[in-house]
């Protein structure tokens, strides 16, 4: 019978895979032309674990295509060399409030902050406290080597007292440099996060129980609970000048008796739901009605989409003022608006210009590579930003004719004397509305009638909202009155 | 009899840190006497004694360097000294 069971083992000797490298991770890290199935770590780096323990949790929680990675600077830059799942990658430091963005505007995302001790505890200090102080609903992994391991081994906020590096050479003195920052308990001390854990990559026990608290965290977020932040002490074998090995003990004898290893927060209880921000939309929040023009009324034949704007000149010329304007219409039309200024320290003559994006979707970004519109309120904008329209978008340019040796742009260009026309009408302020009026008559994206009643409800002075009234048609009927110049546009060029 | 577990090393994607050697509870990986490609001596399999534990495969950075594989248990056996229990 014993021997009848043991053919019958040898003979059925399968082996199953019990763990290979997880499917969240690309097959092929396409960072290097060569060496393209090895990570960019040295031998020994702790990130590598801490990524196959996220990936790992991601996979098996089955959050990989719902997960949104915010990449740190600093060794783990590259993280999104690695992981198949959404990528960010951030300004030092700027992770949680980026993070903090994405998950608000997109809640159902899976959003990781992933960042080392240079980027979390030095540069980005503000940062992580106010997205833990907000409980922002997302995950910070934030991993500790006690060093700036990139840029060479300079002396972190967590580097240990009497720890050698190249800007502590005698050992860090905390009279000069201050003490190891405890970041794990400083957010403890916050109100608003459900769950801190400090873990270290120090030995197998403790890695297991980092691949726990990975994992809890990342499904406390997919719960909703709140702020998430994970602490990994883990080694920088390069860095420390230590093998691997001795750089694993390391991190046991040295860090962990100075950073304990606990959970300094695990909140049962949901936080109280009061006061939390609407999660609908804009329009409904307001309670305006989705009236936007969809007729085609303007010269363009397509049904409104969205619209890209550069509006650019002087200081003064009410560039921004104007971008603003066209923004708050879009809002009381229900449609989704971005509006983002760009200007000098001056406020007068300075250049000034801001992109405006009107969009009856999500708008992605709001910068426009290649806007559709560019209002240029001045030669010097004309001459910096006219490239950027491709064909079939179109520009207005305040004045009279083109500069003489303006190379002819791809786009449409318009030459409509804007300061000059409101000049005329009483005040060469109103250039902008002139502008306003061209542009809406151009593109039909809303009713001029919707302008001139925007208008006034917004200007109170009797006077000025007379000549803004007049401008918005002087402007319509400027366009109107246009030899075309440049190439003419395709009918269905319009965004 | 066959050992409970399996250890396959990739040469291309181990970078020689030792992490698994030195974690493995049984002792059955070690570093490689001659070089790989890159320059290293890639950690192996001693070829027995794993117990498929997975413990090498977490301290292990790199994402695809260890895969680990356990002993799929026995096929049910179809004896003929017990008769299948029978639906009444």
């Amino acid at each position: 019978m014993a021997t009848d069971v043991k053919d019958e083992r040898t003979s059925s000797e399968t082996y199953e895979t019990a763990h290979e490298k997880s499917s969240v991770f690309y097959d092929l890290y396409e960072r290097k032309s060569d060496l393209k199935q090895q990570t960019h770590y040295c031998p020994g780096c702790g990130h590598g674990v801490v990524h196959k323990l996220i990936a790992e949790a991601l996979q098996d929680l089955d959050l990989q295509d719902r997960t949104i990675f915010v990449s740190p600077v600093g060794c783990s830059v590259f993280a999104y060399y690695y992981f198949d799942v959404g990528n960010v990658q951030v300004a030092h430091g700027r992770a949680p409030a980026a993070a903090t963005g994405i998950k608000r505007a997109c809640p159902e995302k899976i959003v990781i902050s992933y960042q080392g001790d240079g980027d979390l505890a030095a540069i980005g200090t503000a940062e992580i406290v106010h997205a833990a102080n907000r409980g922002e609903k997302i995950t910070v992994f934030f991993i500790n080597n006690g060093i700036y391991g990139m840029t060479g081994g300079q002396m972190a906020p967590t580097t240990l007292v009497g720890q050698k590096s190249t800007t502590s050479p005698f050992g860090r003195r905390p009279a000069n440099e201050g003490f190891p920052i405890h970041m794990a308990e400083l957010l403890a001390t916050l109100q608003a996060p459900v769950y801190v854990e400090r873990v270290a990559l120090c030995d197998n026990k403790n890695i297991m129980r980092a691949r726990r608290a990975v994992r809890k965290a990342l499904e406390l977020q997919r719960d909703g609970a709140g702020f998430s932040f994970v602490e990994i002490l883990s080694p920088c074998p390069t860095i420390w000048g230590k093998e691997p090995v001795a750089a694993r003990n390391w991190v046991l004898e040295k860090m962990v008796p100075e950073f304990p290893l606990a959970v300094f927060r695990d909140r049962k209880e949901p936080l109280p739901a009061n006061g939390a921000p609407p999660q609908r939309p804009v329009a409904e929040v307001l309670g305006i009605n989705q009236g936007i023009n969809n007729n085609g009324n303007g010269r363009r034949t397509q049904p409104f989409k969205g619209l890209s704007i550069n509006i650019a000149g002087f200081g003064g010329q009410g560039v921004l003022l104007l971008g603003q304007l066209l923004a708050e219409m879009g809002t009381e039309q229900g449609l989704e608006v971005s509006w983002l200024p760009s200007y000098g320290p001056e406020m007068r003559s300075g250049s000034a210009h801001c992109w405006v994006t009107l969009s009856k979707s999500r708008i992605g970004s709001p910068l426009t590579a290649k806007p559709d519109v560019l209002i240029a309120m001045n030669e010097v904008s004309l001459r910096k930003f006219a490239d950027q329209v491709p064909s079939g978008g179109f520009i207005l340019y305040n004045g009279h004719t083109l500069p003489e040796d303006f190379p002819m742009p791809q786009a449409q260009v318009y030459c409509i004397p804007a300061s000059a026309i409101a000049d005329k009408l009483g005040s060469a302020k109103a250039a902008n509305i002139v502008m306003m009026g061209a542009m809406l008559e151009e593109t039909g994206c809303f009713e001029p009638s919707t302008a001139t009643r925007f208008l006034e409800a917004k200007v109170k002075n009797p006077t000025l909202l007379e000549i803004d009234i007049k401008a918005i048609t002087a402007g319509c009927d400027a366009v109107d009155h246009q030899v075309n110049l440049g190439p003419v546009s395709q009918p269905d060029g319009f965004a | 009899m066959a050992a409970r577990g399996k250890v396959t090393i990739s040469v291309d994607e181990c970078k020689g840190c030792g992490l698994c050697v030195e974690s493995c509870p049984p002792k059955c990986l070690e570093l490689a006497e001659e070089l790989s490609p890159y320059g290293v001596h890639p950690a192996r399999y001693t070829g027995s004694e794993c117990t498929g534990c997975g413990i090498c495969f977490y301290c292990c950075p790199e994402p695809g360097a260890i895969t680990v594989y356990r002993l799929a248990p026995p096929a049910k056996k179809t004896s003929t000294l017990v008769a299948e229990p029978v639906a009444p």
